[in-house]
């Protein structure tokens, strides 16, 4: 945990790809640390979902990640950067319905091929980067007043 | 109306929050896919499910969920009992299937979290 000043914060978590056990409890921890600092609860649930949503991507379809938490005055921003295997047609996987999601995931619920629009929907801004072989990237920024 | 009254309609059996009961819900949200939970459910909804693993818990958590219903006698793990205490998330069983709950709930004045999507997306 690093804090600069009273305004600023940020934190690094780890998701481990692959373990549907663990998947979830990095934006657990993001939503209960966002709540002891006073953020509203409506911004602390948009955070939540865009970051589980993000969480169990990297779970179904990558290695590991890595997530950057920061507040600042007026932004939450979340970072998820994975190395997995990427994704070839961004604009298809942005696609509600679309989705590789195997049985497995089917079978825990997921697979819709709706949470990266759901991202979207919740976050103020979205930015999606990826390379093949490499991994990927996403950025989301929500608003607090 | 109280979760208490939930649990008398449903004849439902508490697994997690027996104290908690006193909990008012006004809204519900009823699937078995957590990808639509997490695009549609409403904060301070009632989730009715059929699916009893431990993400139906971190679902819930992340959107604020008041409590979960599961359905068609379903009983939970161990693992999700615990989460569900871990994150004080009531969980209540019961024997109506999926159509029968959310009738009997709507019957008494719960109604949806949302009555229809918009176009492909009535999220947010
Ligand atoms: N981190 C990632 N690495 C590789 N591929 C990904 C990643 N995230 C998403 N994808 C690809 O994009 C598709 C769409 O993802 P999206 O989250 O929208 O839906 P889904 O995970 O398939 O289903 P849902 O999120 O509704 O449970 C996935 O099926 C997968 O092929
Ligand atoms: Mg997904």
């Amino acid at each position: 945990m690093v804090e600069t000043n009273p305004n600023l914060y940020s934190n690094s978590f780890n998701i481990e790809g692959g373990n549907f056990n663990s998947a979830g409890i990095v934006s657990t921890n993001i939503k209960s640390i966002l709540k002891k600092l006073g953020i509203p609860n409506d911004i602390v649930r948009k955070a939540a979902i865009v970051s589980y949503e993000a969480e169990i991507n990297v779970v179904s379809y990558a290695k590991k990640a890595i997530v950057n938490l920061t507040v600042n005055p007026g932004v939450v921003q979340i970072e998820v950067i994975d190395d997995g295997p990427g994704i070839p047609n961004i604009d298809l996987a942005m696609q509600e319905g679309y989705s590789t999601a195997d049985q497995r995931i089917r079978e825990m619920g997921f697979g819709a091929g709706m949470g990266l629009c759901n991202i979207k929907n919740y976050s103020d801004d979205f930015h999606i980067t990826s390379e093949v072989g490499k991994g990927t990237h996403l950025k989301m920024t929500i608003q607090t007043p | 109306m109280k979760l208490r009254e939930v649990k008398d309609i449903l004849e439902a059996e508490v697994i997690v929050g027996d104290d908690i009961l006193d909990l008012e819900v006004k809204t519900a949200f009823g699937a078995d896919l957590m990808s639509d939970v997490l695009a549609f459910a409403k904060a301070g909804s009632l989730l009715l499910t059929g699916l009893t693993n431990t993400q139906v818990i971190r679902t819930a958590n992340v959107l604020d969920i008041a409590a979960i219903i599961l359905v068609r006698g379903k009983n939970p793990s161990s693992e999700t009992i615990t989460l569900a205490r871990e994150l004080k998330i009531p969980i209540l069983t019961t024997k109506y299937i999926l159509f029968e709950t959310a009738g009997r709930l709507y019957a008494k004045g719960i109604v949806g979290c949302l009555q229809k999507v918009e176009n492909t997306s009535g999220r947010n």
